[in-house]
């Protein structure tokens, strides 16, 4: 049987997830990561994108994270989300939301004429686009 | 002395005030309830982050010389901002003017040392406080009267603003004044230097291997996203604590309010019978020696 370690999902909002977790994916700012029990300390800002969470108890369940860190330990895994939310309570609206914040943010830079925090948007947007289909029911 | 019809509209009005602040009261116990797991929620996130944060500022280490200024300040304490959040409403007790009372000790103290300050409040109650005598160096108060409950996204406008200024050199330490919250009858007024942080010392399970963390992409580039994050979390921790302070203080004073309501109703209804009881007795005597003289 599989090791579990510690795993929180916390949202400046509250607490979503809290629990022993066997497998932990993590979309990192340099590619997502598979983390088990046992893995090396990494402390990793994330991208936008699906955190996967097999728990000990073997049940499944999939977060939308926007922004954050993830603190990782050989016994514990930390997320913390500038937002969170659980996949399947993303609506259509929710999502249209998010896309026209992107949008927004990539604009104002677009006409401040800052070069990297354009850059910066434009992949959030581009990231964003690209999950779309995993993330939306269709 | 008072005609019983007088007496009789006092008792009116006291009850219908009575009727009112007992109201406010039950309401702000509802919203007490709501802004209490706020905060409790919103917990577990600042704690972790502080943990976040005590483990990088270790791994950098005392070599502050190419951190960035968000953590290391300017190395200069010159400009002060100070960030006094406080209600939008008032009939609280003392919550606002404790809070103001704190930031403008602060203020004179740092004035009389011969710095410069500048004050942003959030909430228009601690403004007109302290507009009185700061009026010259407020900035734009933060106006929330709008927002029925606070979200990340306020706070991040705050610390946007805030962090704005920084990079513009316009203050090289910031202080936030809020209200703790303890319990109904309890906030304490707190003052918290939230640039440069006060990084706190947190004694982990995970110390010892702290200084084999790996970072992706590496320190610095996390420093960098994590520190504006951080003045917004603090924000939004105080705006929440504020919150439930504010419920809490206007709770308890709207209680006392209830009861003195009651007990000036009890006072009157007693000078009103009595003073009834007389124009009886008067009224009898008339009438007796009315009789007797006959």
């Amino acid at each position: 049987m599989a090791e579990n370690f510690t795993f929180e999902l916390v949202s400046p909002e509250k607490l979503l997830l809290s629990g022993d977790a066997e497998m932990v994916t993590i979309p990192g700012v340099e590619g997502d990561m598979g983390v088990l029990a046992k893995h090396a300390a990494v402390m990793t800002s994330l991208r936008p994108g699906l955190v996967g969470v097999k728990m000990g108890d073997g049940s499944e369940s999939a977060f939308f994270v926007r922004g954050g860190f993830a603190d990782i330990t050989p016994t514990s895994v930390t997320v913390l989300a500038e937002f969170a939310m659980p996949k399947e309570d993303v609506t259509k609206e929710a999502w249209e939301e998010q896309k026209r914040i992107a949008q927004e943010e990539y604009e104002l830079h677009h006409a401040a004429g800052d070069e990297e925090k354009k850059l910066a948007a434009h992949s959030y947007l581009d990231q964003l686009n690209r999950l779309e289909p995993s993330i939306l029911p269709a | 002395m008072a005609s019983l019809k007088d007496l009789r509209n006092r008792i009116a009005s006291v009850k219908a005030t009575q009727k009112i602040t007992k109201a406010m009261q039950m309401v702000a116990a509802a919203k007490l309830r709501r802004a209490q797991t706020a905060a409790e929620a919103a917990r577990p996130y600042s704690q972790r982050m502080d943990n976040v944060m005590a483990n990088i500022a270790a791994a950098i280490g005392d070599d502050t010389s190419n951190a960035p200024k968000l953590l290391a300040g300017t190395g200069s304490d010159q400009t002060h901002l100070l960030i006094v959040a406080t209600a939008e409403r008032g009939l609280c007790g003392g919550f606002n003017s404790s809070i103001a009372r704190l930031g403008r000790e602060k203020a004179r103290e740092l004035l009389a040392g011969g710095k410069t300050v500048k004050i942003l409040c959030i909430g228009k109650k601690g403004a007109d406080v302290l507009r009185s005598e700061f009026d010259d160096i407020m900035l734009p108060v933060v106006d929330l009267r709008e927002v029925k409950h606070v979200g990340y996204n306020n706070a991040a406008d705050i610390a946007h603003q805030v962090l704005g200024m920084f990079d513009a050199d316009d203050f090289d330490v910031a202080t936030l004044f809020y209200s703790e919250f303890q319990s109904v009858i309890s906030q304490i007024p707190t003052a918290q230097q939230i640039i440069p942080p006060s990084i706190p010392h947190v004694e982990s399970d995970a110390d010892s291997a702290s200084t084999f963390y790996e970072y992706e992409p590496d320190e610095n580039e996390i420093l960098a996203d994590l520190l504006p994050n951080n003045v917004t979390v603090q924000i939004f921790r105080a705006l929440l604590e504020n919150a439930a302070s504010e419920q809490g203080a206007r709770m308890s004073a709207m209680d006392n309010a209830t009861r003195n309501a009651g007990e000036m109703i009890d006072k009157l209804t007693q000078t009103f019978n009595r003073q009834r009881q007389a124009q009886i007795t008067t009224e009898l005597i008339e009438i007796i020696a009315g009789a007797e003289a006959l």
